[in-house]
């Protein structure tokens, strides 16, 4: 088993309001330092493994994980912690 | 945090840890009488939420009896998930109102959504359709951080469980002030619509039948949701976090469609659903409705996560979740239509003959008790009751008018007052208008939504002025239920029944409670002389932070009938030329006024008077005048008196104005609160018809379309302002507020 | 004609969609379960509004992917109409059946009033019964509706005359005012206000009622030329 973490995000010059928002609210509470906030998701998958996992997964996010529309995203692989 | 393992029932007894769930010394002393011997871990768990005051109004009961609750058109009154009420054609209406607001102080989206989808579940697992929900929300004054993020939140769970679900937030009210600063109210209703042999009672019937368990598996949600709900909200409430549950609106859309499906099964003997204190009140109420006894093997049960204990299990509060007994060898036609939505139902137990509610656990018997001690004979607390001191002081007070310099001025104030400005920032975000019915949006004096292939439609409001009840809680409960009806008649409906949103703060303070005994009284008197019986409800105390109670808060969830389509009513001003009438006398009242707390920053005096006789009189005149066509729109006067229902009913984007002519004192005749008043509009050649079928009525102007708000009062104008500007300022007032800094 | 209103788990405005057709416009429709039905004898597809799946992970992205799709893109290879309304339209995006995406709003939160919105393009089998820049008022339910594509597919977008529905006062910001595009066929519709809550004056506006009828028309005109 591995364990798989995808992270999606908004393209770049896709508008993120979520992102703008939060950005605001840190100014507005002091933390003027920051300059830009993008939301994002993240997707935990337990998969089987195999040669062929990078591709599996690859195609498991252009099918469905995210839009290549308007999102892109990439993923890290790591041994499964037992259940 | 407890745990569970190895808590002997000697060391429960001995370190009073029964305490820690909520039960007091004696109540601990009856479970010993009633079990003949001492109650282990779980047991006193289940002891400790099915005698909560959400499950057992233990200290509300005695006066919730004085709430007439029959009439010959009620089905189904107090007792069940929800009440129904008859409107004809074989159909029936089915809602009732329940407080979240414990769950949304501590986590306001989370509290709020479960809110919803928990008072949705009451009124399908009666058989209904759920065809309209309502909010009446109650928050501190939108000036700290903490309140607009209460308050956005609270709006934002709402809508996040509603829209999705399906079911229309079809409007609700939203009132202001300091004494909700902590503790915020938030009290969800829902509307549903049934066919007479549709309906469903929560019941275990039928020895040797039985139970199953529908819905998501069993988490660690929400454990003691139901005497969280009915403690004290302390400092620390933050620190509770983990109590809050977590709502799941597509699993509960699944479910409606579901149970709804299920309920044509002539397989099915009783449904209710898993809310407070989960799958222990579901169980033990619907074995002693039924009269029997009921046997559960929690190995059974569906679980979300590993190493959960019986206790755990018997008092989660996972969202979704739906009891069922079925006839013994049918369950698989009930487990089929719940797959084809993609959910589990699986066999938990069975109903006994004898009257106990035995759980199982690793083929251990973990709980054994007699099933009615858990539900009908749950003990009940007379609680003393004192007239409280605040009251004598006010009664004092004579009636006088503040003074007033510039009325124009004070009505710009008045309607930003956020109380009165427009809660489009709130309703806005709701999905108002799916399944097609809704007949008049929110923002007007009631809701209203067609019943589909009849001539029929349903007016829905909730009310509470909670100034009135504290300054004077027997006339302000009074003027809860007939705003309520003003409300429903002004929208051209028959008042049919109301659902009561009891939110008080602590029963054991005797002031508190001579609150409650007395708005409770005030309210019975109500619907007895305006017909309209309470047909279900809810109870929430202990609502109080650092102290300090709330501001005693029955809030009434009102549905009433428009007998043809034609009569529904709309609450603005529709066209130029049209006669304006004002119903009623005005009074010098500023007791609890608008008025009042703009100048003065603080409520006193007596609250408004109100005669419930000449009340009932004057709905009946108006409600015959709207069903003989004789009324254009009809609006009541309510917070800020009848400047600030004239500017209201200009309001709708028609480009109209209005010319309005008075006489008397200035600032009583535009800002007094006197009751039982309505302005109305009529067409010039019904002036005479008008006249002479409602008494009580006198012409105070004429719609113009000059987009012009002219008042004078003894021929001298007072007001003469722009309608655009005036609407500007009542629309922008609450996102304004919420953007500004705190 | 005969219409599918196709319903997923979550759908919501499914009987809104069918009581339009069916009780309004009095045509023959039925409500189709996404699983185990069969699309061949039905001439138009109507994709309702709703959360399907929850709009869990993207809005639409799960019902996209359902077997029923697959059988909706073959209709729509055929030239058959398909409309996709809210939701709907956030599954033809998601399935490829139409360019773009649906962001969240601007103003970040959902939004459900009436909106005024334009009839850009007339000449299509939605829109033959209205005017060419005629205003008419449809409600709008959705928090994300702001409808987003690159430089090259707007560009594409307005040289085939695909944008259908502009918003006159952008609630959502969308791109260019974007409320309902087609495909470059010009059988597949999709768009977030809401025809179906359009269909009476008791209701606020009957508005949506042509875009139904020029639907209906068009097919009668194809089955008497056919016949």
């Amino acid at each position: 088993m591995k364990k798989v973490t995808v992270y999606i995000t908004l393209k770049q010059g896709v508008l993120d309001p979520q992102g703008k928002a939060i950005q605001e609210s840190l100014n507005s509470l002091g933390y003027k330092e920051v300059e830009e906030a993008r939301v994002g998701k993240f997707i935990e998958l337990q998969v089987e493994e195999g040669p062929d996992l990078t591709e599996r997964v690859t195609v498991m996010c252009d099918k469905l994980l995210a839009n290549p529309v308007i999102e892109e995203y990439r993923f890290d692989v790591e041994e499964a912690e037992a259940l | 945090m407890l745990q569970t393992h190895d808590i002997s029932p000697e060391q429960i007894e001995r370190d009073k840890l029964y305490r820690e769930m909520g039960l007091s010394d004696q109540e601990f002393e009856m479970i010993k009488d009633i079990l003949k011997r001492l109650p282990n871990f779980t047991e006193t768990g289940i002891f400790s939420v099915m005698w909560s005051e959400h499950c057992s109004y233990k200290t509300s009961k005695p006066l919730l009896r004085k709430f007439p609750t029959k009439a010959s058109h009620v089905l189904q009154g107090p007792g069940e998930g929800a009440g129904i009420i008859d409107i004809g054609d074989n159909q029936a209406v089915v809602f009732k109102i329940e407080s979240h607001n414990h769950p949304s102080a501590v986590e306001p989206y989370q509290g709020a959504a479960t809110g919803v989808g928990g008072i949705i579940r009451d009124v399908f697992s009666m058989g209904a359709r759920p065809i309209a929900s309502m909010n009446s929300l109650r928050f501190g004054n939108l000036n700290t951080d903490r309140t607009k993020y209460l308050f956005s939140e609270v709006v934002n769970g709402i809508a996040g469980y509603g829209n999705c679900v399906g079911v229309p937030t079809v409007g609700g009210e939203v009132q202001f002030d300091d004494s909700y600063e902590d503790n915020p109210l938030v009290n969800a209703m829902c509307i549903g619509l049934i066919n007479h042999d549709e309906i469903q009672k929560g019941i275990a019937a039928g020895v040797g039948n039985t139970i199953l368990y529908a819905g998501p598996p069993t988490g660690r949600d929400g454990i003691h949701g139901a005497t969280f709900a009915s403690d004290d909200l302390g400092e620390d409430a933050a620190k509770d976090r983990p109590a809050v549950q977590v709502g799941d609106p597509f699993m509960e859309k699944l479910l409606i469609e579901a149970c709804l499906e299920v309920i044509h099964s002539d397989a099915l003997v009783g449904m209710q659903d898993m809310g407070a204190a989960g799958l222990t009140s579901s169980a033990s109420e619907m074995a002693s409705k039924a009269g029997t006894g009921l046997e559960m093997n929690l190995d059974l049960v569906p679980q979300r996560e590993q190493h959960m204990t019986a206790y755990e299990m018997m008092l989660s509060e996972s969202q979704e979740r739906m009891l069922l007994c079925v006839k013994k060898g049918r369950e698989q036609e009930i487990i089929d239509i719940f797959e084809k939505y993609g959910l589990k139902a699986v066999p938990v137990g069975e109903v006994i003959e004898e009257k106990v509610f035995r759980i199982k656990h690793h083929g251990e018997v973990v709980a054994d008790i007699p099933v009615d001690s858990l539900a009908d004979d749950a003990p009940v607390f007379h609680m003393p009751s004192k007239e409280a001191a605040y009251y004598k002081e006010f009664q004092k007070i004579e009636n006088t008018a503040p003074f007033v310099n510039d009325h124009a001025e004070i009505l710009k104030q008045l309607l930003q007052q956020p109380t009165i400005a427009s809660k489009e920032w709130v309703y806005d975000q709701y999905d108002s208008m799916v399944q097609t019915n809704t007949v008049v949006t929110p923002g007007s004096d009631s809701a209203v939504v067609r019943i589909k292939g009849t001539d029929k439609a349903l007016a829905i409001t909730t009310d509470c002025n909670s100034r009135y009840i504290y300054l004077d809680p027997e006339t302000g409960g009074k003027i809860a239920v007939a705003e309520a009806t003003r409300n429903i008649v002004c929208s051209g409906a028959k008042p049919l029944g109301l659902t009561d949103g009891l939110n008080f703060g602590n029963p054991t303070n005797p002031e508190v409670f001579w609150q409650m005994e007395k708005a409770v009284e005030g309210m019975s008197e109500a619907c007895e002389v305006l017909e309209a019986p309470v047909i279900s409800g809810n109870v929430s105390l202990y609502n109080q932070s650092k102290g300090k109670s709330i501001y005693p808060t029955p809030i009434v969830g009102m549905v009433g009938l428009h007998e043809s389509l034609e009569h529904i009513t709309p609450s603005f001003f529709q066209k130029a030329g049209d006669a304006i009438y004002l119903i009623g006398h005005t009074k010098i009242e500023f007791g609890g006024s608008e008025l009042q707390n703009l100048l003065d920053g603080e409520y006193k005096g007596k609250a408004p008077a109100i005669d419930l006789e000449v009340e009932a009189t004057r709905q009946k005149h108006l409600l015959e005048a709207i069903q003989s066509g004789l009324i254009v729109s009809a609006h009541d006067l309510a917070e800020g008196g009848l400047a600030v229902a004239l500017a209201e009913s200009v309001f709708a984007g028609k480009g109209l104005g209005a010319d309005v002519h008075l006489s008397g004192e200035a600032t009583v005749e535009l800002f007094s609160e006197t009751q039982s008043r309505f302005i109305v509009t009529v067409k010039a050649e019904d002036q005479a018809r008008f006249e002479k079928e409602v008494k009580d009525a006198k012409q105070i102007g004429v719609v113009t379309d000059d987009q012009t708000l002219s008042i004078t009062v003894n021929e001298a104008a007072v007001i003469q302002e722009n309608v655009n500007q005036l609407e500007k300022l009542w629309r922008e007032a609450i996102p304004c507020l919420l953007k500004s800094k705190a | 004609m005969k219409f599918a209103v196709i319903v997923f788990p979550g759908s919501n405005c499914d009987r809104d969609m069918y009581h339009a057709v069916k009780d309004v416009l009095k045509t023959e429709a039925d409500l189709v379960w996404y699983e185990g039905s069969n699309l061949e004898n039905y001439d138009g597809i109507l994709l309702p509004g709703g959360f399907s799946y929850g709009d869990y992970l993207r809005c639409g992205a799960v019902a996209s992917t359902s077997d029923i799709m697959k059988q909706i893109k073959v209709h729509a290879a055929k030239g058959k109409p398909v409309l996709g309304v809210c939701n709907g339209f956030q599954i033809l995006t998601e399935a490829g059946l139409l360019p773009g995406a649906l962001l969240r709003n601007e103003k970040l939160s959902f939004m459900c009033h009436q909106e005024p919105l334009v009839v850009e393009n007339n000449e299509t089998i939605f829109t033959a019964a209205y005017d060419k820049g005629e205003v008419v008022h449809f409600p709008i339910a959705h928090g994300e509706g702001n409808y987003f594509c690159d430089e090259e597919t707007l560009k594409e977008l307005k040289a085939n005359n695909q944008i259908v529905f502009t918003y006159q006062n952008n609630p959502n910001g969308s791109v260019e005012d974007i409320a309902g595009i087609m495909n470059k066929q010009g059988n597949v519709l999709g768009m977030m206000p809401h025809p179906e809550r359009a269909v009476e004056q008791l209701l606020g506006s009957d508005d949506g009622l042509r875009l139904f009828q020029s639907m209906i028309q068009n097919w009668r005109d194809m089955y008497a030329a056919n016949a």
